[in-house]
Order: C-alpha cells, then sequence, then structure tokens
C-alpha cells in the first residue's frame, strides 16, 4: 500500500483550444486512471515539453540519463499527446510534425481528434506518423484504444534498458529525460 | 411527491428528451463519465457549454450585424459552436449548426440570418429543459436524504 503513491502513472498531455472538448477529454483520461495536462495550444504544448522550436540541445540539461526507481516521485514524463486537428495557429498536424521531427519527443505517440471526416486529412495524419485518429466527439471506447500505444513505449524502454524495478501489471514509466515539466495536472488556459 | 415519485417523473423527463431529439447518445456518454468522485460532471460540462457557447452567440450576432459579412469568421465561429454542442450531445442545436455551415459556405446571408434564429431558438429551449432536470435531480437527492 505504501508505495502506490511513488507508482508512477501514464501522463497523457491533451491540446485543445475547445474549452468543453479539454474537460471532456480530461474526464475521459482521468477515468481510465491516466494524469493528464490539458492546455489550449499547440505552442503551450511544445513549452509544456520543454520544446521551443528553438534549439534542442538547449533543453538537454538533465544529467541523469537513466532512471532509478528512487526518481520516481520527480518524473512527469509525456507518455502520450492527443491532440484536436483545428486550432487556431498551430494545427494539430502542425504539432504532429514538430513532435516527430524532434529527437527528444519522436517516440512519444501522437493522437489526433477532429470532428470533420476528412479521409484524405485523416490519411495524411496517419501517414506521417499519428498513431490513431479519432472522431469526435471522443468516447471511452476511443480512449480505451490508447492503452496499446502507451504499453509499448513501456516494453520498448525495458527492452533498452535493465529494469530491475519490474512490478506485476505495474505502469511504471522510465519517462523520457528531457520534458520539463511546468504544471501538474493544471489546465493551463 | 416522494422519493420514489420523483425518480420516476425525472426518468420521464430524461426519456422524453432523448424522445424528442434534443439528446442524443453523446449525453449519455458524459453521464457514464460521472462518478462518485465527479457527481457533478454532466451539469458542470453542461453550465461550461452555456457560458462557453453565449459568447460565440454575441460574435456570430456581432459578425452577422457587420458588413459586409466575414463568412471565414462566422464558420470559424459556428464551427466551434457546433463541436462543443456535439460534445454534449445537443442534437438539435447540432444539427442547425450544421445547415448553418452549409448556408454559410454557399454565402447565403439571409439564409444565415434566418437559420441563426432557429439556432438560438433551439439553445434557449434546451438550456431551460436541462436547467429543470437538473433541479429536478438536486430536489430528488434531498428527499433522498430525509
Amino acid at each position: 500500500m505504501g508505495n502506490m503513491a511513488t507508482q508512477t502513472r501514464f501522463h497523457v498531455l491533451a491540446v485543445d483550444d475547445s474549452l468543453i472538448d479539454r474537460k471532456l477529454i480530461e474526464r475521459l483520461l482521468k477515468t481510465s486512471s491516466y494524469q493528464v495536462t490539458a492546455v489550449d495550444s499547440g505552442s503551450k504544448a511544445l513549452e509544456f515539453l520543454g520544446l521551443n522550436g528553438e534549439n534542442e540541445d538547449e533543453e538537454r540539461n538533465s544529467s541523469v540519463e537513466s532512471v532509478s526507481a528512487a526518481d520516481e516521485d520527480h518524473q512527469v514524463g509525456v507518455n502520450l499527446i492527443i491532440t484536436d486537428y483545428c486550432m487556431p495557429g498551430m494545427t494539430g498536424y502542425d504539432l504532429l510534425r514538430k513532435i516527430k521531427q524532434s529527437s527528444s519527443f519522436k517516440d512519444i505517440p501522437v493522437v489526433i481528434m477532429s470532428s470533420e471526416n476528412i479521409p484524405s486529412r485523416i490519411n495524411r495524419c496517419l501517414e506521417d506518423g499519428a498513431e490513431e485518429f479519432f472522431l469526435k466527439p471522443v468516447k471511452l471506447s476511443d480512449v480505451n484504444k490508447l492503452r496499446p500505444h502507451l504499453m509499448k513505449g513501456i516494453t520498448t524502454k525495458n527492452e533498452m534498458q535493465s529494469n530491475t524495478n519490474k512490478r506485476k501489471g505495474s505502469e511504471e514509466i522510465q519517462s523520457p529525460d528531457r520534458t520539463r515539466p511546468r504544471y501538474n495536472e493544471l489546465e493551463v488556459v | 411527491m416522494d422519493g420514489y415519485g420523483m425518480q420516476n417523473q425525472i426518468a420521464c423527463i430524461r426519456r422524453s428528451l432523448f424522445d424528442q431529439g434534443y439528446l442524443d447518445e453523446q449525453f449519455i456518454q458524459l453521464e457514464e463519465l460521472q462518478d462518485d468522485a465527479n457527481p457533478n460532471f454532466v451539469q458542470e460540462i453542461v453550465t461550461l457549454f452555456y457560458t462557453d457557447s453565449t459568447r460565440l452567440i454575441q460574435n456570430i450576432e456581432l459578425t452577422l450585424n457587420s458588413r459586409p459579412i466575414n463568412f471565414s469568421k462566422l464558420d470559424d465561429y459556428m464551427h466551434q459552436f457546433k463541436g462543443s454542442s456535439s460534445s454534449i450531445g445537443a442534437k438539435k442545436v447540432t444539427s442547425e449548426c450544421a445547415v448553418f455551415r452549409q448556408y454559410c459556405a454557399a454565402g447565403n446571408a439571409e439564409a444565415c440570418i434566418r437559420n441563426f434564429q432557429h439556432i438560438k431558438q433551439e439553445h434557449a429551449i434546451l438550456r431551460k429543459k436541462l436547467e429543470f432536470y437538473f433541479q429536478m435531480m438536486g430536489q430528488a437527492a434531498v428527499a433522498q436524504t430525509r
């Protein structure tokens, strides 16, 4: 029981300019036991990740290359990004491209949501690296599809690093050491 | 009215909202997201919708009243409005918004203006119905504690 507090949950970054949809996606994700950070724009999402579109090397200030169990409490890596497509300024597609072009973040799964069912749009997003494309309004059955993409992240990391802290059914994350959270489950508007 | 009678009445109100096409299955999705830790989620998100959509309505009015009409801006606002109403399961409002966007795409100002009146009406009707529904639920909750 004492370990529950230190067990890391999957952390999802949700991006949507609609207040209502942010509230909805947040509730959907929390119901599925994910930790959620909700922001209202692509640029805020990049800011949260520590990617300001400038020199990425500036962000590599962490001296911790591998993660130990002791650090879990202090880590809030992002394990998945779910973003609306239609947003003023940077679209969800633009954000997808930026994430995939980033050496630090390209392996974070990205999911796109849209209220418009436009096959060419959907195909383009999937071809350019989106794992899933959800039509709005997003439902619980959609959010259930996220889990395999999140679990894939763990498997890859477990293969890459020797993990002496395997717990049965654990959602323990060896999170990317380059995400620099400024918010913790707070909504940024 | 006793607790059981109230539950019955509430169930009837709720069913009629679906039967008469005011709400669709998305509203049920919202209800399913409600739990002991978040007992007022539906009411909260509906309240948020009405606050947000009131602002959008004002913006749409302004845009419709300006000359020449900026159809691109209109479509933008309506896209947001339609999105939000769809997210809370407001069936009639959402479909009126879809019609509006068609008129908007065609640059048909008169039809837009006319259709917008329908949107506002449906928006207001649903608001009243939902307020009444939540009020009844609130009363039933109180009755149950007696």
